[in-house]
């Protein structure tokens, strides 16, 4: 069974499968906020809102991987506004929601709609790149993918597998080959058979690498000129990295002209805060979250979700669960 | 960072005036602006106040010397500090009495495991040793086919089976004895540390072959859950050390710092790039400079002090002048040079000179490369590179794993350097050395003015043959 399914009933919030969540159904629906909230945070709710109220949760919103400036910035609004440490709180929540874009859904413009998955070494493109074939061929929507890795060793063999299982078709080169000319030659293929999507799959790549940058440039160059559009730019970012994404999401941007993140592996101990600094200094948005290793395993990103996992110590498809089983026992929320 | 923070610290010492113990207050100034430093460079922010606290302690019993301003005493103790927890005791492998000795590699999904059981076949390959890799992550889509993709490149073979990875790691032990393999990598499936039931599997893969080593493969781009995956992955697994990778970002690599501390174990190597000889030992000193920043060049003075022994560089210019330089000469340079770390970094900490883009990585790899060169030359042929002949190069390029040709570019490079250096050497010198062990005579004025020493260091700078890109 997908890992997804599995950790919903064993992690933090095991308390709150349906039936115990049923019987525990009016402290739920006085304060739905609470279920999500860290230890750390449940404690200081109550506590006079002072200096050692704000230590707590700058010290979690820096173990969330906010990043000390962006830490400061959000603070220091919720600092001017707060009357109490359980107002202090709920400001909190609200000016993370606010500061990170409700997703607009991807762009299938174009025929076929080339959408490019960029991003540095092992963050999960490849992975992504399956569960999206997935999601739009559910949709009803003929895909096809471009193995435009062609340096790691079994890349191409990897993405076939994932082919193989979703049902769609794989263009891809030999290896060394170059990879515009294997974006080329799938959009190309795509647009004589009529398919709506080309999904490319290209080489991890870290971003202060500069031939490998204008490599991932070539490609982008050459699929503008190729039949159709390139409809998305989807930059990878591992939730379980740190301070770096900004760098990675900056330098990208400038040399492919990323459209939005897709934060993956939000299924385990990070808490992806990065995502905040990469909003705020590019205004780029997240656009899909991935939560497994499954297929299945990838969801549109929605704020309030996103910063109440931030803002707990479950993780993040916990915090779905107890949304879902919320929305069941309390129709208020 | 530093270099914000080193003009922070002057005017709180300047304030805090020189003499005597440092002061509390002034230390906790200083430390709340390391703190930041530190988060920034994705240390955890809990392994943070552990080390202010520790800094502290140091910095309250320090006195004060008399030639060192109170900033650079901080920065020193913070520095030392730093490549304590790093540091610590190095790693040495102990091979096991009954072969094969057995290593096993864990980590999150996409840390760098496969590439790096890779790596490490090839480092045991060096060391005269003869692996068998076995691919245990039977769940990620051609994992399997990755591990024996990368291994066909250096001719080492890899054993894989069925649908179980605690029976394929078995089978493998197996396979090992019955090939007379005296070293045994395993590499298992990427899995998160909060996952339960995986964790109970690499549990039991572990029991299975009882690994004499098990390696945690950490992301250095890792942020600060960094501390709390390698604490899951000892408890489970107690690791024996830490495989640093991706060290060819520009990340700080704070999250080494996390789990060293976290795990109490060594970082034992260190993954420099995709390609299997990005490999290296661990240098705590350049990670500890790493982690606080670049752009500081207090630090590159400290450093230079340390590494760049005025004596012996003299001494190399005057054989130098005599021509009398030799290739050990050349050899001793180039590893001080290394010392100082990453030549950008280095380079970043010239006034006027950072815009300038190096590879680390490859001139990294090309100053290792040389210096395994140069090891493997008889002391005649360091003295007199001329008679290097067609089999000397054979047997050179096999003795440092290079190639001939990568033997006659150094040779090539050598005798350019000598011209380089002889060139400079009859230039008229800037200014005189400060004498030798005489702390503080060469510092930098609070107001960033540039020292005689600094000005002196373009001319080692200047060897644009070390970080030329090669392809080769
Ligand atoms: N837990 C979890 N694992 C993930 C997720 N996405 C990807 N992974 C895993 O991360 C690892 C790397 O994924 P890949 O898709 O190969 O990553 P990549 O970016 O294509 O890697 P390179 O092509 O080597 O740069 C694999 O083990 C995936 O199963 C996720 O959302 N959650
Ligand atoms: N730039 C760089 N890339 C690296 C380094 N080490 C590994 N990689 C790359 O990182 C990606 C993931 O490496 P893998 O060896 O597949 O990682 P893994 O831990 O085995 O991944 P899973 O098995 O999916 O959990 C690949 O693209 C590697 O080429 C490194 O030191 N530097
Ligand atoms: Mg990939
Ligand atoms: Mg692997």
């Amino acid at each position: 069974m997908p890992l997804f399914r599995r950790r919903k009933q064993e992690a933090a919030f095991s308390a709150r499968t349906p039936d115990s969540a049923l019987a525990s159904d009016h402290e739920l629906a006085s304060d739905s906020t609470q279920a999500h909230l860290a230890a750390a945070l449940v404690a200081i709710k109550d506590a006079k809102l002072g200096e050692d109220v704000w230590l707590e949760i700058e010290r979690h919103l820096l173990s969330a991987d906010l990043g000390v400036p962006t830490t400061h910035r959000l603070l220091e609004s919720v600092k001017a506004e707060a009357t109490s440490s359980a107002h202090a709180l709920e400001l909190l929540r609200q000016v993370l929601v606010n500061n990170l874009a409700a997703s607009t859904s991807l762009s299938t413009e174009g025929s076929p709609a080339i959408w490019l998955v960029v991003g540095v070494n092992g963050v999960g493109k490849t992975t992504t790149i399956a569960k999206l074939a997935k999601r739009e061929t559910d949709l009803g929507r003929r895909v096809v993918l471009a193995a435009a890795d062609t340096f790691r060793a079994a890349a191409t063999e990897q993405l076939q597998m994932w082919a193989e299982r979703v049902g769609v078709s794989v263009v891809h080169g030999s290896e060394g080959s170059d990879p515009a000319s294997v974006v080329f030659d799938a959009v190309e293929h795509a647009a004589a058979n009529s398919a709506d999507i080309v999904i490319a799959d290209t080489a991890g790549r870290i971003h202060t690498k500069s031939n490998l940058m204008d490599e991932i440039c070539k490609v982008r160059r050459v699929a503008d000129k190729a039949s159709g559009r390139v409809a998305e730019v989807l930059l990878v970012l591992d939730a379980t990295n740190g301070q770096n994404g900004i760098a990675q999401a900056s330098v990208f941007t400038e040399a492919v002209d990323v459209t939005g993140i897709v934060l993956t592996k939000l299924d385990g101990a990070g808490k992806g805060g990065i995502v905040l600094s990469v909003q705020h200094e590019l205004g780029l948005p997240v656009k899909l979250i991935g939560v497994g290793e499954q297929i299945t395993d990838i969801e549109t990103f929605r704020p309030e979700q996103f910063v109440d996992a931030l803002l707990s110590d479950a993780v993040l498809s916990d915090a779905v669960l107890s949304d879902a089983v919320l929305s069941e026992v309390s129709p208020m929320r | 960072m530093l270099s914000t923070l080193t003009s922070r610290f002057s005017q709180i010492f300047t304030r805090a005036g020189r003499r005597g113990r440092l002061k509390p207050d002034d230390i906790d100034e200083v430390l709340a602006e390391i703190r930041e430093a530190l988060i920034d460079a994705d240390v955890n922010v809990d392994v943070v106040e552990k080390f202010c606290g520790a800094v502290r302690g140091e910095c309250l019993t320090a006195e004060l010397h008399q030639a060192l301003n109170p900033t650079e005493q901080v920065i020193q103790i913070v520095r030392d500090q730093l490549i304590a927890i790093l540091g610590g005791e190095s790693f040495s492998v102990t091979y096991a009495s009954k072969p094969p000795t057995v290593v096993l590699l864990a980590g999150l999904q996409g840390s760098g495991k496969t590439t790096n059981a890779v790596k490490l076949a090839r480092w045991f390959v060096q060391q005269g040793r003869q692996p068998l890799l076995v691919g245990a992550d039977l769940q990620r889509p051609a994992a399997v086919e990755q591990l024996r993709v990368l291994a066909g490149e250096i001719s080492i073979p890899v054993y894989s089976e069925g649908r179980d990875p605690v029976r394929a790691a078995s089978g493998g032990l197996k396979e090992a004895k019955r090939l007379g393999r005296d070293v045994l990598i395993c590499d298992t499936a990427g899995r998160l540390s909060i996952d339960k039931e995986m964790m109970r599997e690499v549990g039991r893969i572990s029991k299975a072959i009882s690994p004499q080593y098990t390696f945690f493969v950490l992301d250095a781009m890792g942020g600060q859950a960094a501390a709390s995956v390698a604490e899951s992955f000892h408890e489970t697994l107690e690791l024996d050390g830490i495989i640093l990778t991706k060290l060819d970002s520009d990340a700080r690599g704070g999250a080494v710092l996390s789990a060293r501390e976290t795990v109490g174990r060594p970082v034992a190597f260190a993954s420099t790039g995709e390609r299997l000889d990005d490999f290296e030992l661990f240098h705590p000193d350049r990670m500890a400079g790493r982690i606080l920043g670049k752009g500081d060049v207090l630090t590159l003075i400290e450093k230079t002090e340390e590494a760049f022994e005025k004596a012996e560089a003299e001494a190399a210019a005057e054989r130098l002048i005599a021509g009398t330089y030799t290739l050990d000469d050349f050899l001793d340079q180039m590893r001080q040079i290394r010392k100082l770390g990453p030549l950008s970094g280095l380079l970043g900490r010239m006034p006027g000179m950072s815009g300038m883009e190096i590879d680390d990585n490859s001139s990294e790899q090309r100053l290792a490369h040389m210096e395994a060169i140069i090891c493997s030359m008889t002391p005649m042929e360091r003295f007199k590179p001329e008679i290097i002949n067609n089999s000397r190069r054979q047997r050179i390029a096999q003795g440092s794993g290079t190639t001939t040709a990568d033997v006659s570019k150094l040779i090539r490079e050598f005798s350019n350097a000598r011209k380089l250096m002889s060139s400079l050497g009859k230039a008229p010198r800037k200014a005189k050395p400060a004498k030798k062990g005489k702390k503080g005579g060469s510092r930098v004025t609070p107001k960033g003015t540039v020292s005689p020493k600094v000005a002196n260091l373009p001319d080692v700078a200047n060897l644009d043959f070390l970080w030329q890109t090669e392809t080769t």
